[in-house]
């Protein structure tokens, strides 16, 4: 009977069901995982303001985001007289396929990939570059000013701050000589590359903060000058798309971090007493709660900084994080060079 | 010098780091708001909510119909027709306020002489319908007969300062 099983597995066919339940795993609490991360901005903003957050809707709260939800599925999907409804109603769906097609590379544990691929690094990069035309096509197609200013920045905002991500992801590509995430975290065994690089880490975690959106680079949102930016026009699912979208890429965009800086399901201080104890906790464990650390900082950021002006967020992405994170990628590059210490293509 | 201090210090980013700090520690400290419909804030005697006609204490209505209220209200809220009773004194037949004209200025009360309209301490309300904030006499004496106790508790307090 297993014989049998394990032979269909093999089979086309059996390698597609396979494939969707795996999908299915991951999507589905993942899509839990986004609507308690709404919810626990919403105590951590709060208890960070002095409020007390939702706590109505079940117990502390707890079923707030289901509420939400069962109340955008009721609203009516307005499509605005002057819109495009076929883009109109494709972006908020790019938006939201966009940030869960990502998640296919992302390891939870050693080989725990739906698809282990050897360019997972640049995957990644391309997805979530892509995300950006999801932004435009919804500011276009809404054919709103603020709409289409909100688009416009945000397309300006997150091509600036992939340059010097992409020059940062070089810079632990030249530590892990692997574009494999899987092979990148294992190659973290012996030090965490947040340690060696923590320049680098703190300014890829900024500009993981700026690709998402998120305070303090929300300024195609900024709901104090042009409403809701991109997103204004839309209403009921087609905005729960952008939302769960948002929050999903602020999911990815942490799990990168904890990939690329923070030694994904890898348990802390290996090699020590402790670390025996810590090896103990699965590593799929390990990597949602460095997730979830990650996480707060974005939302702490957002409790803490105003928003930046426009020609500030510019003058942060090409004349800060661009130098330094180039001249980083060489001093990197130079002494790992030097000291013979560039790992092998394995 | 002073350029190199100034970029060393923004590259540290110190000041990020402290505020930072500061709203990790805002988490821990105590709530300033408070869980309203379980707990409420403390209300002045003065607090100028819902409106109510308040009785004597043998149950005839205070009300004399003098229609200093109707006069006074700027926002012309209140409508009062009036004529005299059976036993010969004046009562209003009438007595409307429209809840959703008020704005609350306590003035209708200032210019009752007898104390009859008062607005009270309840200021939950709130209707679904519209027609149900266009209050009758009814309906305020039956807020004066609810509030009555609360009533009389603020007038004392207030008393010295009137």
């Amino acid at each position: 009977m297993i014989d049998m099983l394990l032979a269909f597995l093999q089979t086309p066919l059996g390698i597609l069901i396979l494939t969707v339940v795996k999908a299915l795993a991951l999507l589905v609490p993942l899509l839990i995982f986004v609507a308690y991360l709404t919810y626990a901005e919403r105590k951590v903003l709060g208890s960070m303001q002095l409020r007390r957050g939702p706590n109505v809707v079940g117990p502390f709260g707890l079923f707030q985001p289901f509420a939400d939800a069962i109340k955008m599925m009721f609203k009516e999907t307005v499509i605005p007289s002057g819109a495009s409804p076929l883009l109109f109603l494709m972006a908020p769906m790019l938006t939201f396929a966009l940030a869960m097609l990502a998640w296919a590379v992302i390891p939870v544990n050693d080989g725990w990939a739906i698809a282990n691929i050897n360019v997972g690094v640049l995957y990644l990069f391309a997805i979530s570059s892509l995300g950006v035309y999801g932004i435009i096509i919804a500011g276009w197609a809404s054919n709103s000013k603020y709409a289409f200013l909100g688009a416009m920045r945000s397309a300006a905002q997150m091509v600036s701050y992939e340059v010097s991500m992409g020059f940062i992801m070089v810079t632990v590509l030249v530590c892990a000589g692997s574009l494999n995430l899987n092979a990148i975290v294992n190659a973290q065994k012996t030090i965490w590359f947040a340690i060696p690089l923590f320049p680098m880490f703190i300014m890829f975690f900024i500009s993981t903060l700026a690709e998402t959106n998120r305070s303090p680079f929300d300024i195609p949102e900024g709901e104090s000058e042009i409403v809701a930016g991109f997103f204004v026009e839309y209403s009921s699912m087609s905005f729960a798309l952008f939302f769960l979208g948002e929050y999903a890429n602020m999911i990815l965009m942490s799990s990168m971090t904890t990939i690329l800086f923070l030694g994904g399901w890898l348990a802390p201080f290996q090699g020590t007493m402790a670390g025996e104890i810590f090896t103990l906790i699965p590593g799929p464990i390990w990597f949602i709660l460095k997730v979830c650390f990650v996480l707060f900082f974005f939302l702490w950021t957002r409790a803490t900084f105003p928003r930046y002006r426009y020609d500030q967020l510019m003058r942060l992405g090409w004349k800060v994080f661009l130098p330094l994170s180039l001249f980083y990628l060489v001093l990197v590059a130079g002494v790992m060079l030097a000291m013979g210490w560039l790992p092998h293509a394995a | 010098m002073a350029f190199l201090d100034r970029t060393a210090r923004s590259l540290l980013l110190g000041e990020l780091v402290s505020g930072m700090a500061l709203t990790f520690s805002y988490m821990f400290k105590k709530k300033v708001t408070i869980n309203y419909p379980y707990e409420k804030g403390p209300l002045s005697p003065r607090f100028k909510g819902e409106h109510a006609l308040r009785r004597y204490p043998n149950g005839e209505e205070r009300c004399i119909a003098c229609k200093l209220c109707e006069a006074v209200c700027p926002a012309q809220a209140i409508t009062i027709e009036a004529e005299p009773r059976d036993d010969g004194s004046r009562r209003t037949t009438r007595y409307d306020i429209d809840m959703t004209k008020c704005i609350y200025c306590g003035l209708c009360e200032e210019a009752c002489p007898v104390d009859a309209i008062v607005e009270g301490p309840n200021f939950e309300f709130a209707t679904e319908t519209r027609e149900e904030l266009l209050y009758n006499k009814d309906k305020l004496l039956a807020n004066g007969d609810r509030w009555e106790p609360e009533l009389a508790r603020r007038l004392e307090l207030d008393a010295p300062y009137r």
